[in-house]
């Protein structure tokens, strides 16, 4: 049954993410594509691209729209889609909200306690880890297309993934702008020569 | 005092209007919940960000769990939470029930083969930017690769990674402690 494993899932995703929206997405990804085999590598990697460019919390944006695909792709029809949409982002948002309230009262006092301190700091480096791992699995056939198959993909692909390496880090230019104009170029590259 | 329909307005224009994700909301939360409102203080304000950064789960919905009950108990958590997250949800849902319409379109197709080799840069780039504020020392920079190593190699569950790095934070914390208090 799709829902009770969608459930889970996302519950598990959003009770164990420490370290933001990138540390979500490699979550996601492990879960989604990696054991459950739910979508592919590369419509994982078209919701990431989606879900940066419109409002939100991307944790929330990537949870809704890979429940949507999760079910659809099960053989679902869309209304369904709808359903495990809102069950993925509900579930992603559960725990982490009931302990929220439960701890709230208490961990504004201890957050600044030096277990709690040391407890996240090991968790900030080990998501490094986790975002570096999702990074190098989502280097393959899908996302960069392959030299035999067409050169002048593989090639430009690798081009478009450096000059965006360069300028995010570099230049700090925003998730956003980046995706748009590699849109534009995959545009008029593909299916406008 | 907020009332339940002034927080969940506030948190309509913070969900709706923010592009970039959960911490591309604090200034439009700053100036929603500090200068307008006043409903909390600047320090508590940052003091709320560091609890919703050490909770797990999304950043920005621990904020509006966080200040809605502290506003209205559970009830102003509930509706900060929702108006944080509804439109979010509408929009991402109406783009993936069109995007799925079109699939196999040549156009969406020509502008996604472009974009894919983006969103795997747009991921490795903060792996560089987050070493950077952890502070890497050759002291600690075996706790990022064997957690990379462990995942990608050997296919560990990053929830089992978390799970082990906690609670080896959590022992070393405890050794520490215990250096600095001999008892």
């Amino acid at each position: 049954m799709i829902f009770w494993k969608l459930f889970y899932t996302f519950c598990k995703i959003g009770i164990f993410n420490f370290g933001g929206g990138y540390a979500m997405i490699a979550l996601i990804q492990n879960e989604v594509v990696v054991k459950q085999g739910w979508m592919t590598l590369a419509e994982f990697t078209d919701i990431v691209a989606t879900s940066q460019v419109t409002p939100g919390p991307i944790g929330i944006n990537v949870a809704t729209y890979a429940g949507y695909t999760s079910v659809v792709n099960a053989g679902y029809d869309p209304f369904w889609g709808v359903a495990g949409a809102f069950l993925a982002s509900f579930s992603v948002i559960l725990l982490p909200f009931l302990l929220m309230l439960i701890v709230s009262r208490f961990l504004l006092k201890y957050k600044d306690h030096p277990i709690v301190k040391t407890v996240m700091s090991v968790l900030k480096l080990t998501v490094i880890g986790l975002i570096a791992a999702a990074a190098v699995l989502l280097v393959s056939s899908e996302t960069f297309g392959t030299y035999s198959e067409s050169p002048l993909q593989f090639f430009l692909s690798i081009g478009l993934f450096a000059a965006a390496f360069f300028l995010s880090l570099k230049r700090k230019l925003g998730p956003i702008a980046l995706i748009v104009l590699a849109g534009v170029v995959g545009f008029v590259v593909y299916y406008g020569l | 005092m907020a009332s339940l329909l002034q927080l969940f307005w506030s948190f309509f224009k913070i969900g709706t209007f923010t592009l970039g994700g959960g911490y591309a909301m604090i200034p439009l939360m700053e100036k929603e919940l500090v200068d307008k409102h006043q409903w909390i203080t600047h320090e508590e304000f940052l003091d709320v960000i560091a609890l919703a950064q050490t909770m797990p789960g999304i950043f920005a919905t621990n904020m509006a769990v966080h200040i809605g009950w502290r506003m209205r108990g559970v009830p102003g958590a509930v509706i900060a939470l929702l108006g944080n997250i509804l439109m979010p949800i509408l929009i991402i849902l109406a783009l993936a029930m069109s995007l799925h319409y079109l699939q196999g379109n040549a156009v969406v197709e020509a502008v996604f083969k472009g974009v894919r080799p983006v969103v795997v840069a747009l991921i490795a780039a903060p792996v560089f930017r987050m070493a950077k504020t952890a502070k890497i020392s050759r002291y600690n920079f075996w706790i990022p690769l064997l957690a990379a190593l462990l995942i990608w190699l050997l296919g560990v569950s990053p929830i089992w990674v978390i799970l082990i790095a906690g609670f080896g934070g959590f022992v070393y914390g405890k050794y520490l402690e215990k250096k600095e208090v001999p008892s």
